[in-house]
């Protein structure tokens, strides 16, 4: 248990309304989006400054407590499930945007602001800030660059890694580490804001973001083509990026998603579908023609057998619907819903999804699939009912059998949701041993009592 | 007190609507509570996972828990916008009866619930008497908006600014009514409501003329009772039903077409919230729940949707007001109206509507959170108070009498020199005299 001198200090650290204590309150801070078990800390803190924030984690370290930041707790991973004698940092009060710099296409911003507020306030100055997260509209820009989230348009813009230009963090005595610079260039020493990026509260505890932003596209044009087959789809997508046509977005949905979002939203989908494509080409106004077109031609080619282009902002709205709707459509039809995230190169797309049918099939689970088709970045979402322990052990195969088919073609474990606890039991099956061994190196040299967010990525140091 | 145990399984009988939130965080973006506070406490994941900590006998005392879950709007703004469709207001609404049941009601709530509201006569004595008292203790606070506040310094005042009690409560000026339907072929019951009867009988005035001018028969029972969600949302079933018996055999359901009210918190409560706690009542009476409860109608949307009115857009006059919507919670994410009443104002030349941002941003006055919770309940009114006054409009029309009382409070705090009207009111003057 956490000492009562700590607590003290903690107090005072960042005032005594900002540190809770009560059963219920810390209760509340003992989960995340993922379906693990929960772990309820010692204590909660919400700093009101970045001065006391890196005061918390000063007092952490000295008192070899350990500490859980958190933003919006939207992470898929555990991320944020804390320790039981731990401490959780919250970030959501230290939420100002300090700077947007429309000359030099930047922005410094403080962790808790929220994705989609950032991007709003760009977008008021022209300006276009890409990862777009599906929780953006409550997820921080901390737990964005933590994480690496990802988001609809990567394949075109890339993820948040793209964009962060430089940070300002805590190490684990709570002094500040200054990397990046607001320049496009900049080769100062060694480049730890990538080694930050994705480190989910295993490295640091980032208090300022640099980020880049670029002109917003001046025009775009979104598409909804219809496949009798998933390998129409697929190659699709091959032939689009092969003609060097690189689209914003391009959004997969199998039959089980489309006849989900149906029944849930009657948008008009057709139900017989083996698959969707939603696609979104932006940019000069002539090239996005031009592009559409192509794109028009080689779905026909390849088989669509209805193509819908958006015609008006109404009509992009509505194609969008379909996707937007696809995991509450899907969330609707079970109580528990695990949404993974295994990754494959982009032309084994039409193998994975027939890999997660044979899966399902083999383990009699209900799995939907939609993702980002572009990126290889499936999102196969098992519905289950975790209170049917039965039903559960054939999930966690599942999963495990998901994880071992996106390997075996050149894959990745998670494309965009993270590590976190639960998938750090198979980051040695992607990687090596000693891979492993070396991250942990890391870890154990920049935080050597091992407090900062334990046991994430790469499990026990 | 019956044991930790005890009060786990009854929870325990919500469970299957509970496991439905999978924690995706989403509410996060739509609670007004969470907004001021960054408390995963104040938004529904958070207090969703308490209930599941009570069901699964996580916590050595209930009342923690308790308190939390009544420090919530009820405003249904995370239902409205759960990805996973998780009924939030049908659990937290049994949740609290749960837990009333369980911990006991305070003196003071057992006295007001049960000893006035449940009493309709008596209520309205006690209300007659406090409109004749008001004076004494209030002071003018804000002209345009005719809102007072204290004199001196009262404890069941504090610094608000309140909407006095309308010397004349509706029930007093016409008790009753019964008239025939006209040409529309269609008559209505007209459930008042109590904020309307005791605070804002205008709206009631505005109601009936409409239907008059539409020629839509009205049913108006005298002895009208509160439609329960005070007494509901304290968790206390007693006066709940005890109101919901009374006001069942004042609207025999066979007399009208359809119960239609002004007020979208009475008729959320008799849609939304009469079946849902009755709806483990095998009795007679459930049948008879449910069948007033789908008759009953906003009277925006019975105006469009039942009676079918195609108003006509006008073009604004030269010296048209400016007017704009707030989006009453209780009409539109619990009914999905918000078009109709829009429909309505901007068929009206005198004005010209100018919409706010974020007009479905509840106001924060929740009902009794606002008794308990005035500070949380001010601050979320505040940032709607500068919504409105961004629009630059000298009249906010909604469609909700509670929101009202809000909105007097939050405008003549800030001194502005806006109006608040029900939409209602406005037709019924576009309809001449
Ligand atoms: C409905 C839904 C849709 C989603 N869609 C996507 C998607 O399309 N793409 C995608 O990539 N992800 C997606 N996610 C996952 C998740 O939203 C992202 O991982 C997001 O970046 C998490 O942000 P957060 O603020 O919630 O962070 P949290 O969950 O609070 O934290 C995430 C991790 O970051 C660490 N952290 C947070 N702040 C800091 C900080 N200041 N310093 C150091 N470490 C920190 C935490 O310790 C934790 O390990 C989705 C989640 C949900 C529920
Ligand atoms: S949005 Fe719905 S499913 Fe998601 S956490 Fe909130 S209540 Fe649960
Ligand atoms: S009902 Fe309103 S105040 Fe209560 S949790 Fe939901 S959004 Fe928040």
């Amino acid at each position: 248990m956490i000492s009562a001198s700590f607590v003290n200090a903690l107090m005072e650290a960042v005032g005594k309304d900002n540190v809770f204590l009560d059963e219920a309150d810390r209760a509340v801070y003992a989960y995340d989006a993922a379906v693990l078990d929960a772990v309820v800390p010692a204590a909660v803190v919400r700093p009101l400054t970045a001065e006391s924030l890196g005061h918390v984690v000063r007092l952490c370290h000295e008192n070899a407590v350990p500490l859980t930041v958190r933003g919006a707790g939207t992470n898929l991973s555990g991320g944020t499930i804390p320790k039981a004698q731990g401490v959780v940092v919250l970030t959501n009060a230290l939420n100002r945007i300090l700077e947007i710099n429309a000359e030099d296409l930047y922005a410094v911003v403080e962790p808790g602001v929220i994705t989609a507020k950032f991007a709003a306030a760009a977008e008021a100055r022209g300006l276009f800030y890409p990862p777009d997260p599906g929780s953006q509209a409550v997820s921080t820009l901390g737990g964005n660059v933590a994480e690496n989230a990802g988001g609809l348009r990567g394949l075109k813009y890339g993820v948040t890694r793209d964009y962060v230009m430089g940070l300002e963090f805590f190490d684990v005595e709570g002094n500040v580490v200054k990397t990046g610079a607001r320049t496009v260039k900049c080769v100062t020493g060694y480049n730890l804001a990538s080694l930050l990026v994705g480190s989910e509260g295993t490295l640091g505890v980032i208090f300022k973001i640099l980020l880049k932003l670029i002109p917003q596209p001046q025009h775009r044009k979104s598409m909804m083509a219809v496949f009798d087959a998933v390998s129409g789809a697929s190659q699709t997508v091959a032939t689009i990026i092969a003609e060097k046509i690189v689209p914003a977005t391009l959004e997969f949905l199998d039959n089980f998603t489309i006849r989900a979002v149906e029944s849930f939203s009657r948008a008009g989908l057709p139900t017989d579908a083996a698959a969707l494509l939603l696609i979104e080409v932006d940019g000069h106004p002539a090239q996005v023609e031009e592009d559409a077109a192509k794109v028009e031609a080689i779905c026909r080619k390849l088989g669509a057998q209805r193509l819908r282009v958006a015609q008006t902002p109404q009509e992009r709205d509505k194609v969008w619907e379909a996707r937007r709707a696809a995991l509450s459509a899907l969330a609707k039809l079970k109580p528990t819903v695990v949404l993974e995230d295994a990754t494959v190169p982009r032309s084994r797309i039409p193998d994975m999804v027939q890999a997660i049918q044979d899966i399902a099939a083999k383990y009699n689970l209900t799995i939907g699939t939609f993702g980002h088709a572009g990126d290889g970045n499936l999102h196969p979402t098992i519905l289950t009912d975790r209170r049917n322990s039965e039903e559960w052990h054939r999930v966690e195969r599942a999963v495990e059998e998901i994880f071992d088919r996106a390997l075996a073609m050149g894959g990745t474990l998670s494309g965009e949701h993270g590590i976190g606890l639960a998938k750090a039991p198979f980051m040695e099956k992607e990687t090596t041993r000693a891979t492993l061994e070396y991250a942990r190196r890391i870890k154990r040299a920049l935080d050597p009592k091992n407090i900062l967010n334990p046991g994430k990525v790469i499990g026990e140091a | 007190m019956a044991g930790m145990k005890d009060l786990a399984r009854l929870v325990r009988e919500l469970e299957d609507q509970m496991v439905v939130c999978m924690r995706c965080g989403m509410c996060q973006a739509v609670c007004p509570l969470y907004a001021e506070t960054g408390r995963e406490a104040d938004v529904a994941r958070g207090k969703l996972a308490l209930l599941e900590g009570l069901s699964k006998e996580m916590f050595r005392d209930p009342k923690g828990v308790s308190e939390r879950l009544n420090r919530c709007l009820l405003c249904g703004s995370c239902a409205a916008n759960c990805p996973s469709g998780v009924k939030v207001l049908d659990i937290f609404l049994k949740a609290r009866a749960i837990l009333a049941g369980y911990m006991g009601l305070s003196p003071v709530k057992k006295l007001i619930l049960r000893g006035i509201l449940a009493n309709p006569a008596f209520f309205d004595k006690v209300t007659e008497w406090a409109a004749r008292f008001q004076d004494l203790f209030t002071e003018p606070a804000n002209e345009v908006l005719g809102t007072s506040c204290a004199r001196f310094t009262t404890p069941l005042l504090g610094d608000r600014h309140i909407k006095p009690l309308a010397l004349k409560p509706f029930h007093a000026e016409l008790p009753a009514l019964e008239t025939p339907p006209g040409t529309s072929g269609i008559k209505v019951g007209f459930f008042v409501g109590c904020l309307i009867d005791k605070i804002f009988p205008s709206v009631a005035r505005a109601t009936l003329k409409v239907l008059r001018s539409h020629e839509v028969g009205v049913y108006l029972p005298d002895n009208q009772a509160c439609c329960g969600i005070p007494a509901a949302s304290s968790g206390d079933m007693t006066a709940f039903k005890k109101l919901v018996r009374h006001n069942l055999d004042r609207f025999p359901v066979d007399r009208f077409d359809v119960l239609v009210t002004s007020c979208a918190t009475c008729t959320s409560t008799i849609r939304k919230v009469w079946p849902v706690l009755f709806s483990d009542d095998g009795s007679p009476m459930g049948e008879r729940v449910r069948r007033l409860s789908e008759k009953t109608m906003d009277i925006h949307e019975f105006l469009i949707r039942r009676l079918g009115l195609h108003p006509v857009e006008a073009v604004p006059s030269s010296d048209a007001v400016a007017v704009t919507y707030h989006d009453p919670c209780h009409l539109k994410k619990s009914l999905g109206v918000f078009e109709e009443p829009r429909r309505l104002l901007k068929s009206c030349s005198g004005i010209r509507l100018v919409e706010m941002a974020q007009s479905d941003w509840c106001c924060g006055l929740g009902g009794s959170f606002s008794l308990e919770h005035y500070d949380l309940s001010s601050r979320v009114g505040r940032r709607k108070r500068d919504m409105v006054a961004a629009t630059g409009a000298h009249i906010l029309t909604t469609g909700c009498p509670a929101c009202m009382i809000q909105f007097h409070d939050r405008l003549s705090q800030a001194g502005d020199a806006v109006q608040v009207r029900h939409a209602i009111e406005i037709y019924a003057e576009s309809l001449g005299p």
